[in-house]
């Protein structure tokens, strides 16, 4: 089969590549543009670790092909820390130690400021069931929702 | 997966004409993409429909109903408020389904038309008597075939939901309970070729806005398939029931509604007897294949507590996980 020129935006630069259709946004992302942050847990959409936004949105990116892609803005977690300096959602997974092997921390983070971004004053059960599409096998997701509830609080300029 | 063939169209006409044997309908992939990569799909030609302009409207019509295009997302569909206060069971029902990744993915056409898992068992070569039983049907099958796995559906169901569709020769209207009625052949009577461009649901079905819920019962309280659940929807003059809807999900290889036990709800008081009976009356002829035997019992406690908890009133806030007064989202899905 025929590559496919595809043009997108990946977290504000324009990116070019070409893809064969069998692969995804996720292979794209990895072996064409050296992003590496996003992970490939399932590939099946089930666990999350892929998590990108497309046009804004959450989804996995394991399911989408990277030609779907053509001239939208993707954003994946390379581009929540600004320049040097981490995002507050970062800087609390540390403070809370809300990751141990790391895996499935970008896809968290990226679900997470995404869910801050519609909503930043969720619930303990808004962030638990906004987050039920990003599976974690070490930390028992307690540390990872508390250091959403803080970093929600400091991004809303509170004292946590 | 194999290779195949990408197109883009940019018009429903195109898309139509790119159609050949072979070819998939590409929505929000989530279900296509995942079976293209286990091997229970292998389309030949991939035909995007995200460049197709219209399908992603939701209109609420003047007379009560509301049309939601093929494109749809489930997230959006599910947090339009105006169409959450018409239709809260099925908000109810999109919210309670996969997670937000998914939701934000999913498209209504592609939701109708999903394959169940049984897709997988018979490409794999697998026995579906083999291990886990839970996703076969109890009802509505000869043999072991998996059930419809929608949440989504089973709502539409009830309230005569009706898919509009075009293909090689012209547009036709199919009732959803039509189009999910699947043959020894087919899973679903969308012919070769066809194109689902919208969902109409008839403003009968905003008369029930007041008590209509969707229950799903699971082996987690999120992102996962449901092992039963019921939308239920009471309409009511005074203390009387004047007309009810019951759909069972999860039981069938389609969302089951069973006339005669909606029927006998008609004109009746609401009480724990009544919804016993209807219960036992829209899972009569139920067979437990493989060891299934306790989702009989399950759906039938599913289906009353559905028809009780509608009976109460549909809540001013919908709770996306059973037994859990909070909104998913960050906005109130008042209702009528």
């Amino acid at each position: 089969m025929s590559k496919i020129h595809v043009t997108t935006t990946v977290n504000g630069d324009e990116v070019e590549f070409l893809a064969d259709p069998r692969e995804t946004l996720l292979d794209c992302l990895r072996d064409k543009l050296g992003m590496t942050g996003s992970k490939e847990g399932c590939g099946t959409g089930d666990c999350g670790a892929c998590s990108v936004t497309l046009d804004g949105t959450l989804v996995c990116s394991c399911l989408v092909l990277g030609v779907e892609a053509d001239g939208k803005q993707v954003g994946t977690i390379e581009g929540v820390a600004e320049g040097g300096v981490l995002h507050p959602l970062q800087k609390k997974f540390i403070e809370h130690a809300a990751l141990q092997c790391g895996f499935c921390t970008p896809g968290i983070l990226v679900a997470a400021k995404a869910l801050l971004e519609q909503n930043p004053n969720p619930t303990e059960t808004e962030v638990r069931y906004w987050l039920a599409g990003n599976l974690c096998r070490c930390t028992g997701y307690d540390k990872i929702v508390r250091a959403v509830m803080d970093a929600a609080a400091d991004l809303r300029g509170e004292a946590a | 997966m194999i290779p195949f063939a990408f197109l883009q169209p940019t018009s429903v006409d195109d898309a139509l004409a790119a159609w050949t044997p072979g070819a998939a309908w590409l929505g929000g992939g989530t279900n296509l993409v995942d079976l293209m990569k286990t091997g229970g799909g292998q389309p030949s030609l991939l035909i995007d429909l995200s460049r197709l302009p219209g399908l992603r409207d939701i209109e609420m019509s003047d007379d009560g109903g509301a049309r939601v295009g093929a494109l749809v997302s489930n997230a959006d569909l599910a947090d339009h408020p105006a169409f959450a206060a018409r239709f809260p069971m099925v908000a109810e029902a999109l919210l309670a389904g996969a997670s937000g990744q998914i939701r934000n993915a999913a498209t209504v056409a592609g939701n109708i038309l999903q394959y169940p898992r049984d897709a997988f068992f018979k490409h794999l070569g697998e026995d579906p008597l083999d291990g886990d039983t839970t996703s076969l049907s109890i009802l509505g099958a000869n043999g072991p075939v998996a059930v419809h796995p929608s949440d989504f559906c089973v709502p539409l169901a009830a309230l005569d939901a009706v898919v509009e569709v075009q293909g090689p020769n012209g547009p036709r209207d199919i009732a959803l309970a039509d189009l999910l009625a699947p043959t020894a052949d087919t899973r679903t009577a969308l012919a070769p070729g066809e194109l689902v461009l919208a969902l109409r649901l008839p403003a009968e079905g905003a008369t029930f806005a007041g008590h209509a819920r969707y229950l799903k019962v699971r082996d987690r309280t999120s992102f996962a398939f449901a092992l039963t659940s019921a939308a239920a929807a009471l309409r009511f003059d005074g203390p009387r029931i004047a007309e009810a809807r019951l759909a069972l999900g999860a039981v069938a290889p389609t969302p089951w509604r069973v006339a005669e036990a909606e029927a006998l709800m008609a004109g009746q008081a609401p009480d724990a007897d009544l919804f016993e009976r209807a219960a036992q009356t829209a899972l009569s002829g139920a067979v437990a294949i493989g060891d299934t035997g306790w989702k009989i019992e399950l759906a039938r406690r599913t289906a009353i507590r559905a028809l009780t908890l509608a009976a109460a009133h549909t809540p001013a806030r919908l709770p996306a996980l059973p037994g859990s007064p909070f909104a998913a989202q960050a906005k109130d899905h008042a209702h009528a």
